[in-house]
């Protein structure tokens, strides 16, 4: 078959199996965007902004762990987009981006919107790619789907300039089956002896804890995770990334870890003999002080990424391969290789519940203001906990993820390694599609949800009926709160004056806005408004403005120096 | 510690940009860092020089490896290795006995005196960069007008190898 290098582009995402791609056109990819108008296979969404592109594609990803797909022009399109790049690398997420650029020999002349975007996302993105023969687009485009989702996942760009998607130039096509790359072969399987040793260790523990992140979700192992879990009975803790991973309404949860997770968690990771890290990557939300991280635990670590391994902890076992496959070998020995400490598990059973007895996720229930907690907590309830949940990024996404029990993966999307604001409207609209049955709530503050606002006008072009709850304290909440605890109460620009009235926004742009003030009033209007199926509703929850996240680790404290919330400070 | 790392890599533009890129990004080291093709065209060879604890070596060499452009790498220094450097240094040689004493130092280093004017030499020299900083070192009383270091290249003695084939 002979096409010309846009039908290529175009032809090879059919093939590829994508069915949306996220994009905006501009000069360089018009070619491309002449022939998507030809065809009905691969469907285009047209988004306000590239970053909206990014996120949507992003969401779409997390929510399915299928890539997801961009198009944007060169120069401005292309920066835009770098945002949303960044956020999926920095929690593997994978994704390609296409980015038009200007023809080969314009390139490094300043041409009309030339940017150097291999150059610009080079420290972002997995792998990308510079494509300057029109006969190199679909074998180029093959390994960046293949970069793109094995090993440890992540973005990649494919940069087309548009002399290679001219109309007039046809050259021969066919869908590129394999791909054949020396320099790139991700591990998938454990050390057999690794393991081995690690089993050893696992069930020699006194005071074990199950650490699990991201890649759970990720190598789609949540099953081999339960049933590792329940054969052993150890505690499991999640990262921000790892929730769902592990039912949060199971008994052997014992709540997010970090920061600002639960008393329980990170005193039993302080507490641990023998830590299994299961897809995570030690960040500093999760460890604090790295000197004082688990201080007497021997730690086994499985990451299909050795860069991760002893990276910021120095692990006693690394096991390098992909969770699902390393789990599974796991369970093949662990019945063969002894039991647990029954007495010794009972005993560490009793010193967690008694740490869970602090209820250190407890609130005001009595107060005549809206927590922001209770509205999560009923959403919660109204959803089943069934929902899909996005969030954008400050208190309001620590309140998601501490008050939404996550029962299982690819339900709660949020941007954890990047922390960017604005992610969470347009990655829900990407889940939307993916689900379009499904319930899928964005979870926001009022100062995030103005970041990506725009996308509100895609959602109605696309009829994408997702529920935005805004959780509206009039400030940047993360960032007053820390000023009120480390500056003392300066709260330097983090006031959010002249906000827009949210529910006559929501209307202009088509949609149903509402705006609740009582505590009374909650769990109606969140009834209300995921009764109404085929509409976007905006709930623009006027929130307690003083309430903080608690429990709380300071930056560079340990896991046994947590603020609680006053009412609830330890003696 | 001082580690000499070497790695083959696809011989694609950028890849040079990934390795640079990646070293300023995560605020690792370089002293010297060398890149040209190899026998196989497709192929580059690239030689860093760096230095940094255990610690900071083991994820230098993890985060190289983790560039799909690299295709093999090692830390040479792990094992007995070669290295060597070439030095061009031009200096004052505008009397008898500075051209007298340059000439015997040149000899003594095994340097080789490769351009003559009347008033310089160019003097060629190979060798470890210990060497190289002996020679500067020694012909510390003349006129050094200009050198130019290539940076180090190594490779593992005997039998160990790099290549793809073996």
């Amino acid at each position: 078959m002979e096409l010309n290098g846009a039908d290529i582009v175009v032809q090879f995402l059919k093939d590829e199996g994508v069915e949306y791609v996220f994009g905006y056109p501009g000069g360089s990819v018009l070619h491309i965007y002449d022939a998507l108008f030809k065809q009905d296979d691969v469907r285009h969404i047209l988004v306000r902004h590239e970053q909206g592109a990014t996120h949507a594609a992003d969401g779409y990803a997390r929510a399915t762990g299928k890539p997801g797909v961009c198009l944007v022009t060169s120069g401005p399109g292309a920066t835009n987009a770098v945002t949303g790049i960044a956020t999926a690398h920095l929690d593997s997420i994978p994704m390609v981006v296409i980015t038009g650029q200007v023809p080969t020999a314009y390139i490094g002349s300043d041409a009309f919107q030339e940017v150097d975007s291999v150059g610009i996302t080079r420290p972002c993105v997995k792998h990308n790619f510079l494509v300057k023969d029109v006969n190199d687009i679909a074998a180029t485009l093959r390994k960046a789907f293949y970069i793109a989702t094995s090993g440890r996942p992540g973005p990649v760009v494919v940069d087309i300039p548009k002399n290679t998607t001219d109309p007039g130039i046809k050259v021969p096509y066919e869908y590129p089956k394999s791909v054949e790359m020396r320099s790139y072969h991700p591990t998938d399987k454990g050390n057999a002896r690794q393991i081995k040793k690690a089993v050893d260790l696992i069930l020699s523990a006194k005071r074990p804890m199950l650490y699990t992140g991201g890649g759970v979700i990720l190598s789609q192992a949540d099953k081999q995770l339960i049933e590792f879990a329940k054969k052993l009975g150890y505690p499991v803790t999640n990262t921000l990334m790892g929730l769902g991973g592990y039912p949060g309404t199971d008994e052997q949860f014992v709540g997010m870890l970090g920061m600002h997770g639960t008393y329980e968690a990170n005193m039993a990771m302080h507490e641990s003999d023998v830590l299994v890290a299961i897809g995570a990557r030690f960040d500093d939300r999760v460890t604090g002080d790295v000197k004082q991280f688990c201080p007497n635990a021997k730690i086994i670590h499985i990451d299909i990424d050795p860069s991760s391994i002893s990276k910021n902890v120095r692990v006693d076992i690394p096991i390098v391969g992909d969770v699902k496959s390393v789990l599974n070998d796991m369970l093949k020995i662990l019945d063969g290789a002894g039991k647990p400490d029954e007495k010794a598990l009972s005993s560490w059973w009793n010193q967690i519940n008694q740490w869970r007895s602090k209820d250190c996720l407890g609130f005001d229930r009595n107060s005549d203001l809206i927590k922001p907690q209770y509205v999560v907590e009923t959403l919660y309830e109204v959803t089943g906990g069934d929902a899909y949940v996005t969030s954008d990024v400050g208190q309001h996404q620590m309140w998601a993820a501490q008050f939404y029990k996550f029962k299982s993966p690819y339900h709660w999307i949020n941007s954890g390694g990047l922390g960017t604001m604005g992610f969470g409207l347009p990655a829900a609209l990407g889940v939307k599609l993916a689900h379009p049955n499904a319930d899928v709530a964005c979870i926001t503050g009022e100062a995030s949800i103005q970041m990506c606002i725009q996308e509100l006008s895609t959602a109605l072009q696309y009829s994408l009926p997702v529920k935005v709850l805004t959780l509206n304290n009039r400030y940047m909440g993360m960032v007053r709160q820390w000023q009120e605890f480390f500056y003392e109460s300066r709260y330097s620009h983090s006031y959010m004056e002249a906000l827009p009235d949210f529910v006559k926004l929501a209307e202009s742009y088509g949609h149903v806005g509402m705006r609740i003030e009582k505590p009374g009033d909650v769990e109606g209007a969140i009834r209300e408004a995921f009764g109404m199926k085929d509409r976007l509703v905006f709930m623009d929850f006027i929130t307690d403005k003083t309430e903080n996240v608690y429990p709380m680790i300071a930056a560079g404290k340990a896991h046994n120096e947590m603020h609680m919330s006053p009412d609830r400070e330890l003696s | 510690m001082r580690h000499i790392i070497s790695m083959l890599m696809e011989n694609e533009s950028g890849a040079l940009s990934r390795v640079a890129g990646l070293f300023s990004a995560r605020g690792y080291n370089i002293e010297s860092l060398t890149v040209a093709p190899t026998e196989d065209e497709s192929l580059s060879r690239m030689t860093i020089v760096t230095s940094g604890s255990d610690n900071i070596i083991e994820q230098i060499t993890k985060q190289l490896n983790k560039l799909v452009d690299v295709v093999k790498l090692a830390d040479i220094t792990e094992g007995m290795h070669i290295e060597r450097e070439l030095m061009l240094i031009k200096v004052k040689a505008d009397d008898i006995s500075k051209r007298e004493e340059l000439k015997r130092l040149s000899d003594v280093f095994r340097g080789r005196i490769i351009d003559v004017s009347d008033t310089t030499y160019i003097i060629e020299l190979t060798g470890t960069n210990e060497k190289l900083d002996a020679f500067i070192e020694a012909i510390q009383g003349q006129d050094i007008i200009e050198t130019v270091r290539s940076g180090v290249s190594g490779i593992a003695r005997g039998e160990k190898s790099l290549g793809l084939t073996v």
